[in-house]
């Protein structure tokens, strides 16, 4: 870690080396102010209207990933060793478009403009690295869900994403990029200094501990989707930053017997991939947890440690009984997730400690699992509430363990444990739920703030209760009732419904 | 999924004219232009008070960062502090006074945008507080006015009221909007020789802009011209609150003499202009029994914000809206024009329009809901007379409505959305369904075409046809992305007979068209289109009588197509004719001008017939609700829309869905949160909400209703930028009907109906 080098990333056919860079420059701040290549647009700054959307590309053993994030909260030294497309990279000649831009033109996917090159990388991510054959509308709302437009209505940006799939099918040439990410590959990793200020991108768990020993301040940095704003919004300086993403042994993710590991580094979208399948409940919480570009980036890991109080993992996570595993220098602790948040934004992290891993443990029998989150918007929005709830029933029926945690109900993610309380030892049936809901009352005293009133928190917050209950509990209603929006199409009538 | 045609020209879904571009990332925004060598960067330094007096303002931080190189405040304006388009109360910079959280004290110029922002947040201000009225309701109770209240009424309403057999009242609060164009406001400002000045700014009236500046410079007119290619949206959000930044950046590029870009941060974006006006609504109606309207007196209360700005014509126009498709007889509606602490309110796609529509649907389903009537039929009973029919037929300012055509594009919405079997079907389904509810609305528009400021009625254009046949096409419109310049350019071909690649739009530069009005209004392609296709009519006019002249035929005679201009035997391509003119000496550029007909209308007594036209539409929206939460899906919508001849379908399609979801935003999801304190605490997408992909309907059908415009415009269309917008009350109402479904009693629910607002809704009501 000791030398130090430029910052080197694969960009319009060939490698780049930025050396007077402050270590908080953007992407899109490099693009638009250096090269002067400005195509990709700044809407908000925040990472929340996907106008500067890219694309970037790492090798993944042998082959090219390529997944779209936001260049205005990306710092530059996390280009290091990937590839960076924008939407002049896009047209495979000039006048000669590619099949997502050709079919945005034809179904008059474009008004202002504005939005349109973030939505051509996020739709050509999709098609050069998503689902083989035409995507469905879910997938395309998934790709999508990080990029706003204004004009639209985004019933053309549907059709488009569908009609490139008509057209004479494209190979992007992954050849040379590949090349060039093995060629970065073999460099030392990186320790930039710009202006006094230093970058270090650690690729192992021991460059790490050195890196954080040389400079116990600085600032962990994982997918940047929170701190990208502190430099971008609040223009704060932020001093010595380490980079996560990079350090093999924190992208790991490992199924032991009872637990599911998931490394601090592994992107939200990954984390999601493994969580899912194992835990269906999860399903709509990976959904709409921010957007594709944000979980592209972003980690789980990232999401627990800055300790906000609205993180949506949270309350689900403290529900299941994760752990996190934390290591300062060559030690290693683990500690419970919900004993991890001490005060507002304050976590029980020691100097120069960092979050390793979190041990999510497995499923097992007589396990009742859902998270909700209450937002103004279904994509990509912060929970007014956010609430999970973990039940174990013993054979008996009756309840075992009782967790119900909550966001955005407190200053940090938190029990309800009078509603637990109410819960344990009762059966599952809606007499119980009555009483967990009164009790539920006595737990929280939350805010009224931009997302919701004090007064809507509480009485949602209980009804979410009512909500697990009418999914899981054997007395709820019958099952040709629809429960949750999501189950809802547009009536049908004069014969059976499907 | 319609494939637009490559190349043909009026009537046909040709692309947008720079979609090309869009898609490929090249085309220009203003701040996408190449930049000059020795460009800074600007930043306005902001009050953190709603209202208070400056004690004083310390900037020696500001001006000591490294890489400032101007700091300007109120003192520093050679010409005229102020920017405000229709009365002078809008400072460019505060003096002594803060009106509004974040109105800027002063502006900094810099090395780099970065240097400029941070900079600007280093001054020292102190402050006096005083007291803040922050809301329409708190104006309403301290009466405090921007403007002074107005009234139109017709007949004796209050004598209507108390002869009705029923009678009702009501109040709802119907929140406002941010524009959240993706592009931010931008200005840069290029200073030339000999006292003038070139702003390209993202605006969509580049002549005020031109005059703005002039003004604070101390200049006049024509030293200051303005330049708008393309603007990434606007709304109406860059009519006049583009002004501030063009001021701004030119009088630091005056004070520098050298360029200055200001280009505003989304946050500061948010926080520094205004929004749709936010209107506190109370009624009394009088009825009968089948809901027929016999009363009606309607107080529309609106937030202006700290000055007048376009707050008189867009309250104006809610008066005028306020009978959307229904006829009021005897009515008396007054309009409230608050004074707040907060940032100055102005234009947005409907300008005031669908504030007074809001309030009438309220009132008629409030109506329904009493009388335990399908809404439908009770808005179905009060429409305007039909066509040909003497009664019931003129608007409460006075106006005749002539071109009704609302109740029979109803009917065929209602049967092509089976909107009456879903009905029983949504009713037989709650009745079985108790946690998830459905509703089903539908809601008319009928929206009046023109500025009602009569004079900005008008429109140039100038025409340049080069001597190898191509045509460069000069007019007062903006693009804005609602695909102006592709109409423009399919009416141009057509009326060359060209095809559409021989004709391209310059950018708008009040250096070529003067005098323009704002592209507002929907009065772009009505407008500018007019104005563009008789230039053209001039100029083959000067053609047909040349090449009449060399086949010795008759100009009537003469035919222009597909790029041939056909004269007896003798026929040329385009271009050779155009040669052969040039060396004739027969001018090929030519000035269209173009006038509205008909219209008239007495300000003082709001009497007159301030539109030319109607355009007409209608939409059912069918909803689900969560009774726990208040969360809810919009699952299936149905549109049937008047564009009257349609010059651009697949343009016209796209206005009408995009106008529809950004209406269903402000209605459901878009909420504006004001800390106590006077400051907007969503000043960023992250805390305010527009509509994502997820929300659009998945079943979304969209189609256009045939009815050539029945007043001369340009090819029989009509204008479609702003009332599509109002096609997003049935969600509202679908709504509604849903939460009604929860309970007993009338619902009342605030707009934007977020799930807070929907639960409250339904904890309203009493138990079914």
């Amino acid at each position: 870690m000791s030398t130090t080098r430029p910052i080197q990333f694969y960009f319009r056919n060939k490698l780049w080396q930025v050396n007077d860079a402050p270590v908080t420059r953007t992407v899109l701040q490099f693009l638009r102010e250096a090269v002067r290549a400005t195509g990709s647009k700044e809407g908000c700054g925040e990472g929340d209207c996907g106008a500067c959307t890219v694309v970037l590309g790492e090798l993944h053993g042998e082959a090219l990933r390529l997944y779209a994030v936001n260049a205005c909260i990306q710092f530059l030294p996390a280009l290091d060793g990937k590839a960076l497309f924008t939407v002049e990279d896009v047209a495979l000649a000039p006048g000669v478009l590619h099949p997502v831009q050709q079919a945005m033109v034809d179904c008059g996917a474009s008004q202002c403009g504005f939005c349109t090159p973030g939505f051509v990388m996020s739709l050509w991510a999709l098609y050069e690295s998503g689902p083989a054959g035409q995507p469905s509308r879910e997938q395309v709302a998934e790709a999508i869900s990080g990029n706003l437009c204004r004009c639209t209505g985004y019933r053309p940006l549907f059709d488009a994403a569908a009609a490139a799939y008509d057209l004479p099918p494209v190979h992007f040439e992954r050849g040379p990029v590949i090349a060039a990410l093995r060629q970065l590959a073999a460099l030392p990793s990186l320790n930039y200094t710009a202006q006094g200020t230093a970058a270090c991108v650690p690729r192992t768990l021991d460059e790490l501990s050195e890196a954080l020993r040389e400079r116990p301040a600085a600032r962990l940095v994982a997918g940047c989707t929170d701190v990208g704003l502190w430099v971008t919004k609040q223009l704060r300086d932020i001093g010595d930053t380490i980079h996560l993403h990079a350090v093999r042994e924190l992208q790991h993710i490992n199924r032991h017997a009872d637990v599911l590991e998931i490394g601090a580094a592994v992107s939200l979208q990954a984390a999601f991939a493994a969580i899912v399948p194992i835990w269906p409940p999860w399903q709509d919480m990976a959904r709409r947890f921010a957007s594709r570009p944000v979980k592209n980036a972003g980690t789980l890991g990232g999401n627990v440690a800055n300790g906000s109080p609205i993180g949506d993992a949270m309350p689900a996570l403290i529900a299941m009984g994760t752990r996190l595993r934390l290591r300062l220098g060559d030690t290693e602790r683990d500690i419970a997730l919900e004993d991890f948040y001490l005060a507002y934004q304050r976590t029980a992290l020691g100097v120069g400690e960092f979050v390793r891993a979190l041990l999510i443990p497995l499923p097992k029998r007589g396990e009742l699992l859902r998270t909700y989150k209450l937002a103004k918007r279904f994509e990509q929005d912060i929970s007014a509430v956010c609430a999970a709830f973990y039940l174990q029933i013993d054979d008996q029926g009756l309840i075992g363990t009782a967790r119900v945690a909550f966001g955005g109900m407190a200053a940090t993610p938190k029990r309800a444990l009078q509603c637990e309380g109410a819960l344990r030892g009762r059966r599952w049936d809606k007499t119980a739920v009555e009483a967990a809901m009164l009790a539920l009352q006595a737990d929280f005293q939350p805010l009224s703030d931009v997302r919701a009133s004090a007064a809507y928190r509480q009485t949602a917050a209980g009804n979410l209760l009512l909500r697990f209950w009418s999914e899981t509990a054997a007395d709820a209603p019958a099952d040709d009732v629809p429960r949750s929006l999501g189950e809802m199409r547009p009536i049908a009538f004069g014969e059976k419904q499907p | 999924m319609s494939m637009l045609s490559a190349d043909a020209v009026v009537g046909t879904a040709v692309a947008h004219e720079s979609a090309h571009l869009h898609v490929t990332g090249a085309a220009h925004y203003t701040d996408d232009l190449p930049q000059l060598a020795g460009t800074l960067h600007a930043a306005p330094g902001l009050a953190a008070r709603a209202h208070a007096r400056v004690l004083s303002l310390d900037l020696d931080a500001v001006r000591a960062f490294p890489g400032v190189r101007a700091v300007i405040t109120a003192a520093d304006i050679p010409g005229v502090n102020d920017c405000g388009p229709v009365l002078q109360d809008d400072p460019v910079l505060a003096g002594q006074i803060v009106q509004f959280h974040g109105q800027p004290l002063f502006a900094v110029a810099a090395d780099s945008h970065d240097i400029a922002r941070r900079a600007a947040r280093l001054a020292r201000v102190e402050y006096e507080d005083l007291p803040a009225i922050l809301t329409a309701q708190q104006a309403l109770q301290a009466e405090s006015w921007v403007l002074p209240p107005i009234e139109v009424t017709r007949g004796d309403a209050r004598a209507a009221l108390q002869t009705a057999p029923h009678r009702l009242g009501g109040e709802a609060v119907l929140g406002g909007q941010e524009h959240f164009y993706l592009e931010g406001q931008i200005a840069y400002a290029l200073p030339g020789e000999d006292q003038s000045m070139q702003v390209c700014c993202s605006t969509q009236h580049p002549t005020e802009m031109q005059h703005a500046v002039a003004q604070v410079l101390g200049w006049h007119g024509h030293q200051v011209n303005v330049v708008c290619r393309r603007m990434g949206g606007g709304f109406g959000g860059k009519e006049s609150q583009s002004a501030q930044w063009a001021c701004l950046a030119a009088v630091l590029a005056y004070k520098t003499g050298q360029p200055v870009k200001l280009r505003l941060d989304r946050d500061d974006d948010m926080a520094l202009t205004g929004k749709r006006h936010d209107f506190h609504i109370r009624y009394e109606a009088g009825y009968d029994g089948q809901g027929l309207l016999l009363g009606l007196i309607l107080q529309l209360t609106s937030r202006c914000g700290f000055s007048a700005d376009l707050s008189g014509p867009v309250n104006d126009r809610a008066v005028f809206h306020a009978d959307n498709t229904y006829y009021l007889d005897q009515v008396a509606i007054r309009s409230l024009r608050g004074k707040t602490h907060t940032v100055s309110n102005t234009a947005f796609r409907g300008f005031g329009g669908p504030q007074g529509m809001f309030a009438i649907e309220t009132v008629l389903d409030d109506i329904a809901r009493a009388l335990g009537f399908d809404p439908l039929l009770v808005r179905q009973r009060n429409f305007y007379g039909e066509i040909g029919s003497t009664a019931r037929n003129v608007t409460h300012y006075g106006m005749p409505v002539e071109d009704n055509i609302i109740a029979p594009l109803v009917e065929e919405l209602v049967r092509s959305s089976d909107y009456t079997a879903r009905r029983a079907a949504i009713r037989d389904f709650n009745a079985h369904s108790p946690l998830l509810k459905r509703g089903l609305a539908l809601t008319p528009v009928k929206f009046g075409i023109s500025f009602t400021a009569t004079f900005y009625n008008q429109a140039g254009a100038l025409l340049h046809v080069y001597a190898d046949g191509t045509v460069l096409v000069n007019h007062g419109g903006t693009e804005m992305g609602q695909g102006l310049y592709t109409k423009v350019r399919q009416i141009v071909a057509d009326e060359l007979g060209v095809p559409l690649a021989a004709v391209r739009c310059a950018a708008t530069d009040t250096s070529k068209v003067p005098n323009t009005s704002a592209t507002a209004a929907s009065s772009g392609t009505d407008l500018n289109g007019r104005a563009a296709q008789l230039a053209a009519a001039a100029i083959r006019e000067r053609l047909a009588n040349y090449a009449a002249e060399l086949a010795g035929v008759s100009a009537g005679q003469v035919s222009f197509a597909a790029g041939q201009v056909v004269a007896g035997r003798m026929n040329w391509t385009f271009a050779a004719l155009c040669a052969l003119a040039y060396r004739a000496r027969i001018q090929l550029w030519a000035s269209g001008f173009y006038k509205t007909p008909k219209i008239h209308y007495d300000p003082k007594t709001m009497r007159g017939r301030p539109f030319f036209y109607f355009a007409y539409g209608a939409a059912v929206s069918e909803v689900a609700i969560d009774t726990l939460t208040g969360e809810y899906k919009v699952l299936r919508v149905d549109i049937l829309h008047d564009v009257g001849r349609s010059i651009n379908p697949a343009i016209d399609i796209g206005q009408i869905e995009g106008g529809f979801i950004q209406g269903m935003g402000w209605l459901t999801t878009e909420e504006l949160y004001w800390r106590a304190d006077g400051r907007l605490m969503t000043h960023a997408p992250s805390t305010y909400k527009i509509p994502t992909g997820a929300d659009c309907p998945q079943v979304f059908n969209v189609k256009l209703y045939d009815n050539p415009n029945a007043e001369d415009t340009v090819h029989r269309s009509k204008a479609v930028g702003e009332p599509p917008l109002m096609l997003a009350f049935s969600v509202f109402f679908a709504l509604r009907d849903a939460v009604a479904a929860t309970g007993t009693g009338v619902p009342k629910l605030d707009a934007p109906a977020t799930p807070e607002a929907v639960l409250r809704a339904m904890q309203g009501l009493g138990s079914p």
